[in-house]
């Protein structure tokens, strides 16, 4: 599965953010870090204000700070704010024919999607941080807890 | 019922007893919305009394009220995998979740894993218990490299 860009934009800011709740953290980092576009973030960073999942404060010293439950939020509610991923095109939608064929197929991929959008519901953003920090000590993460 | 903090020195963690069944069958018909007493006499029965360092059956309890359990053994070679430990029951009473007592049963079961020379642990849930899928996440567990399958044989 591929998000679409702001969704993925999102889930950085978010983690950023999330990860530095204290701290105002501005559009410019998040987009020097990532290396993307300040205009498509700064877009992003407003959506993710009017969900109610950061606060901005204007003026030098200022950016954004997150202000949701990190140990709430998953992974698919900031997905769900930018794109929607459990409304796949069905095979023969697009004015092909709805064969037995595309349905099998339907039913093969809608498994995938149920997997995945399963996955990001069971990860919150709390559960995020712990992982990008295992993976900054080098490891992909233990096993067993 | 006010469970307070699940990592509070009077709540311990501890094998299973008889005394304990009733509260663990109520738990779960609480939670499930399904008695089923044979099924957990017949796991107090083989897990309970006579597991060794293969079967484990615990409960987090204060004094004599049980506020969660957990369950697992070591199985060897299934689904071709190397020994590893599975936890196939988890609870903690809606009171008392939020409080640390389920990470503190899980790290115990899997103490006792490791003294049976484990290294790994897996589990098994539903994709739409997110409650339970989100608890398992936390604690660091990933996928595993296997998907289970089903077909109705009607």
């Amino acid at each position: 599965m591929k998000l679409q860009t702001g969704t993925s934009l999102a889930l950085y800011s978010i983690l950023e953010a999330a990860g530095n709740p204290e701290r105002q953290i501005s559009a410019a980092d998040i987009a020097t870090k990532y290396d993307v576009s300040i205009h498509h973030l700064a877009k992003v960073l407003r959506e993710l204000g009017r969900a109610g999942l950061v606060e901005s404060t204007r003026g030098a010293g200022g950016g954004y700070r997150f202000v949701g439950n990190a140990k709430r939020l998953t992974l698919m509610d900031v997905i769900e704010l930018f794109e929607d991923i459990g409304t796949r095109q069905p095979y023969g939608a697009a004015g092909a024919a709805v064969t037995d064929t595309a349905r099998a197929l339907d039913h093969v991929l809608s498994e995938i999607d149920e997997i995945a959008k399963a996955t990001f519901r069971s990860i919150t953003i709390a559960t995020m941080l712990r992982l990008v920090e295992r993976h900054g000590r080098g490891g992909n993460g233990p096993r067993h807890p | 019922m006010n469970a307070g903090n699940g990592n509070s020195p009077d709540i311990s963690i501890r094998p299973i007893a008889a005394g304990d069944l009733d509260q663990v069958i109520a738990l779960d018909a609480a939670i499930t919305g399904i008695e089923k007493t044979d099924y957990w006499y017949e796991l107090f029965h083989r897990y309970g009394t006579r597991g060794g360092d293969q079967r484990h059956f615990l409960v987090g309890v204060r004094g004599p009220q049980v506020l969660g359990y957990v369950i697992g053994d070591v199985r060897d070679w299934e689904f071709g995998s190397a020994p590893c430990g599975w936890v196939f029951g988890l609870s903690v009473h809606p009171d008392a979740r939020q409080t640390g007592l389920g990470s503190r049963l899980l790290a115990t079961i899997c103490d006792g894993f490791r003294r049976a020379g484990v290294r790994t642990v897996r589990t098994l849930l539903a994709r739409d218990n997110n409650l339970i899928l989100s608890f398992f996440r936390s604690q660091g567990m990933m996928a595993a490299p296997y998907i289970p399958l089903e077909m109705e044989i009607e």
